[in-house]
């Protein structure tokens, strides 16, 4: 029984996750006729590629932070609400609307004659281009991944035990200090869940740098998406993708979870 | 609860919901773009139903969803019963992490990995390859919203199964399953979600000539603004809230009366 329960999943786990991975590894080494090369890593080394991923890492950097910036005090203002479970879902709804639409809504908000502008002008400043812009992308990024953060968080703040804050308060900690010693450190692993899930995508986002970035933000993703369909040059492509994976990996190990561990 | 917290929420409420209204504000305008509004119309919704191109794409993206769902819960299902029924936790933890490598992938690396893949298969990219990269991607969120549901039951019941002489595929299909229900079901919306939802992957390996919404959008807004895009918005935000609405109220009355009896 167990081994027909098994294959079609030990199939799939072999098929889709574990060859995927090495295959991309072996064009790594490819170069574009097929030959073996480590041509593709020398490139990758080299100042530009190296320059793309520090750029990339500051953004993805930026983007968590002010993501967490907001969704930590929301989380903590949904945790102590009355109806939080109806909060949390309207927070939460936005995610279902497809992340192009969404996209396509800065579009109209931060063009020249968008919305935003237009309030400018009102207050007699000046137009500018908000649009094609490195604030463009990182307040669609932000916009994007905040119920993603929020809702890790939420989980971890509300499965603190009521008693331990109320002990704190009796035993003489003022608001600022319960929150900093006891329901910060209590919920660190709901942080590191939601940093987890900002930081790999923001490292990889790809059609936003296009949409809304103006290709001013180039991005591991944007380089990978480039090589893949556009040079058709897989061999490059593979090697930033296992780049980006290396560093996927290492963001898991240091914002591992304890509950994964065990 | 302070006032300094209740506008904190609702200026991020407003933040969050605000380009979303933004969408549907103008899909009623007979200006033609989202920079002001000269009056009001409903033609952008029927020049949507009377795109025959754009109602083929929804049809394909909702084909998609459905199929891709069924398959992964199915996968998914023989999955997370596999894993609960393994003994050795080394094993276990190892496919564990295995099983959760595509949730944290980035999309570029499953959409560029899978494209290698269905090249060196010889599968020709179009409706089958999107389907089998999103069966792909759904698998382990299946597993991983069926799993708790298993370790919730209560066990015994599948020991007492055993010693009244029940076979492992009794076990299976007449206790096992009938008490996770509700996870399978959680599994296949949850599915659902991410295929309905998905563009990175979709994009890598679609090729020419079959494309879901998200990518459709996507080559529509590079083009330009086109308020098709602001009515297809606007319908998909109302029924996303209505199904909620519904859900959250069924679900909480649930609750109510579960307390009062």
């Amino acid at each position: 029984m167990k081994r027909v329960l098994a294959l079609p999943y030990l199939l799939w786990m072999v098929v889709f996750v574990i060859l995927p991975v090495f295959l991309m590894i072996y064009y790594s080494f490819n170069d574009m006729s097929g030959n073996l090369t480590l041509q593709n890593y020398a490139e990758f080394l080299s100042s530009n590629y190296i320059k793309m991923t520090l750029n990339s890492f500051w953004y993805a950097f930026l983007i968590t932070v002010i993501t967490l910036i907001v969704s930590y005090p929301l989380a903590l203002v949904i945790s102590r609400l009355k109806h939080k479970t109806f909060w949390l879902l309207i927070i939460i709804i936005p995610t279902w609307i497809n992340i192009l639409l969404k996209t396509y809504a800065f579009i109209g908000i931060l063009g020249i004659n968008g919305i935003l502008n237009s309030v400018l002008e009102k207050f007699g400043l000046m137009k500018i281009q908000l649009l094609f812009s490195d604030f463009a992308f990182i307040t669609v990024a932000v916009y994007i991944f905040i119920p993603f953060m929020v809702l890790p968080i939420f989980n971890s703040i509300n499965g603190i035990n009521k008693n331990l804050i109320w002990a704190s308060y009796d035993l003489g900690a003022s608001k600022w200090e319960a929150l900093t010693k006891v329901i910060i450190p209590l919920s660190l692993e709901g942080v590191k869940s939601g940093i987890q899930i900002t930081f790999i995508p923001a490292l990889s986002l790809f059609m936003l740098s296009r949409l809304v970035a103006g290709n001013k933000v180039v991005t591991l993703g944007t380089a990978i998406e480039q090589q893949f369909l556009t040079n058709e040059n897989w061999g490059m492509g593979s090697t930033v993708g296992v780049f980006l994976i290396l560093f996927m990996v290492f963001v898991m190990l240091v914002t591992r979870t304890k509950k994964e561990s065990i | 609860m302070n006032t300094l917290s209740r506008s904190f929420l609702t200026v991020i409420i407003i933040f969050l919901y605000f380009p979303i209204l933004y969408l549907a504000y103008y899909s009623f305008n007979t200006g033609g773009s989202m920079t002001s509004f000269e009056g009001f119309t409903l033609d952008y919704y029927k020049s949507v139903i009377e795109n025959k191109a754009l109602m083929t794409v929804i049809m394909n993206t909702i084909a998609v969803a459905l199929i891709s769902s069924g398959f992964a819960t199915i996968i998914g299902l023989f999955g997370a019963i596999f894993l609960y029924l393994i003994r050795q936790k080394y094993v276990k933890s190892t496919l564990l992490t295995l099983n959760n490598v595509l949730i944290v992938s980035p999309d570029v690396i499953i959409g560029a990995s899978l494209l290698i893949l269905f090249s060196i298969f010889g599968i020709k990219l179009g409706s089958t390859s999107v389907i089998l990269a999103h069966i792909a991607f759904s698998v382990p969120i299946v597993v991983l919203m069926i799993l708790p549901s298993l370790y919730q039951q209560n066990s015994n019941l599948v020991l007492a199964a055993h010693d009244l002489g029940a076979s492992a595929f009794h076990v299976v299909t007449k206790v096992l399953i009938p008490n996770i229900k509700p996870g399978i079901f959680a599994g296949f919306l949850m599915a659902l979600t991410y295929s309905l939802d998905d563009f990175a992957v979709t994009f890598f390996v679609t090729g020419n000539g079959f494309s879901t919404l998200s990518v459709e959008i996507y080559a529509m807004a590079r083009r330009g603004i086109t308020l098709e895009i602001n009515a297809i918005s606007t319908v998909i935000f109302v029924v996303v809230l209505t199904i909620s609405f519904i859900y959250y109220f069924v679900s909480d009355k649930k609750i109510k009366r579960g307390k009062t009896t």
